[in-house]
């Protein structure tokens, strides 16, 4: 049975994990490819490795970090951050990257996504999109979640889809951070509407938050950042407790 | 050991190249056919679409090399999927080497295509470790090989297939053992020490 899949998120600045990193056994907790290998070793089911470099200079250490990652990781992993072309990406599935994942460049130039897939196949591109709820529209942000714009999460993630994306990345912005559990509503329609798998990202706090995550919001996959980091849900407990609640999960 | 990597158009050369690696095999990537004929082993790479593929395999008369090919092949993803005789992927006549047609997933319950993730594998003959049996491999696919006399190994998505195959000294796997963690190391390793 394909099992649900559980994806920590390392962000990475200059070349280094950045938020504070507390990880048992680490010699080096900003070192990017340990961490990557050691959530691997803990049964991680995918890596999700998202650069937040301020200038384009500094990004271009990336596609090394990521031929080290390639070197030392034996599961999956995406790359995203500041990707706007086939020009940044070439050089990522050239170090051996499995997905990239793209954000504010698609939604400025929505042909991006149609010429990814079209390059590199569909499994290739990760879309992935903020959104805030305003008013009673789920609405999609730029730069981090904080240019507000005219599109919004479901027509937005269908048009997508349509255009080749091979799955869609869905943070809500209103629940980031707070540990009070996914966007459950706007999740589950997602997943019904879409015919691509659908990664739920945003609000993990408990165990029963990824449960509810891929009961009720129906999700393929949950991402989680700073709860893995600091070791405050174990990727083992986790897989065994969704396992028992008859969640299909690779242990 | 001399292993081969062929090398051509497809997308995952590079994650098997690191998996061998990381297994400290001495291997080549190469579309020479002396090289690819006098390797102990061949790994057959493939992500990506089967039509282009077999072009580029047919302009390159590759074709006709990997079928003469008599050391053990490996064929891995796209590249299961072109050992065979046919792919309805563009309608592409494939390599033959196994008498079967390849087919896109029809959802039945809303399942998504791509089936893509960790899924377990059921063997059926022993061509893989045995204690790979009921352990998970990661996939990314949307069309598959029907379950056939030469399955040694069968997942289940939208319905039983083919997750792995070997006629002769010709090995397929549908997953990606260069991705699957441990199991895929241990199977890679598997093949890698075959006689």
């Amino acid at each position: 049975m394909l099992t649900k899949r559980i994806i920590p998120c390392l962000d990475i600045k200059d070349g280094r994990t950045v938020k504070g990193i507390n990880f048992i056994n680490i010699r080096d907790a900003g070192d990017p490819v340990e961490l990557g290998a050691a959530y691997a070793e803990q049964g991680a089911d995918e890596l999700v490795f998202l650069d937040i470099s301020a200038t384009n200079e500094k990004r271009k250490t990336l596609a090394h970090l990521v031929k080290e990652i390639a070197a030392h990781v034996n599961i999956p992993f995406t790359v995203g951050g500041g990707i706007s072309s086939i020009a940044d990406v070439e050089p990522l599935l050239e170090a051996g990257a499995d997905k990239v994942s793209i954000n504010s460049a698609a939604v400025k130039n929505p042909i991006l996504i149609d010429q990814l897939a079209k390059a590199f196949g569909s499994q290739f591109v990760v879309l992935a999109i903020d959104a805030r709820k305003m008013g009673n529209q789920w609405t999609v942000h730029t730069h981090g979640g904080s240019q507000p714009t005219e599109k919004k999460l479901f027509s937005w993630s269908k048009e997508g889809q349509d255009r080749g994306a091979g799955e869609i990345l869905f943070t809500s912005m209103d629940h980031d951070g707070t540990k009070s559990g996914f966007a459950i509503d706007p999740l589950t329609k997602l997943s019904e509407l879409l015919r691509i798998p659908v990664i739920a990202s945003g609000g993990a706090g408990r165990k029963e938050d990824f449960l509810e995550a891929f009961v009720v919001g129906k999700a393929d996959a949950a991402l989680a950042a700073t709860l893995f980091h600091f070791g405050e849900i174990k990727i083992p407990d986790l897989k065994n407790y969704l396992k028992n609640n008859g969640v299909p999960s690779r242990i | 050991m001399k292993v081969a990597v062929i090398k051509y158009n497809a997308g995952n050369i590079r994650s098997v190249a690191f998996a061998l690696e990381r297994l400290a095999v001495d291997f080549s990537i190469t579309d020479n056919p002396e090289e690819l004929k006098s390797a102990d082993k061949v790994i057959f790479p493939g992500v990506g679409e089967a039509s282009n593929t077999m072009k580029y395999l047919k302009d390159t008369q590759l074709d006709r090399v990997i079928r003469s090919l008599t050391q053990p092949v490996l064929g891995i993803c796209l590249g299961m999927q072109l050992m065979c005789k046919h792919s309805d992927e563009n309608n592409t006549p494939c390599l033959g080497i196994f008498d079967e047609t390849v087919t896109l997933f029809q959802p039945a319950h809303n399942e998504k295509v791509p089936h893509m993730g960790w899924n377990s594998l059921a063997l059926t003959k022993g061509c893989l470790p045995a204690d790979v049996d009921d352990q998970f491999v990661y996939f990314v696919h949307s069309y598959y090989v029907p379950v056939n006399q030469h399955t040694s190994a069968i997942t289940n998505y939208v319905q039983p297939f083919s997750s792995a195959m070997r006629k002769n000294k010709f090995f397929a796997v549908q997953f990606h053992p260069e991705k699957s963690a441990k199991v895929g190391e241990k199977i890679l390793t598997s093949f890698l020490s075959l006689e």
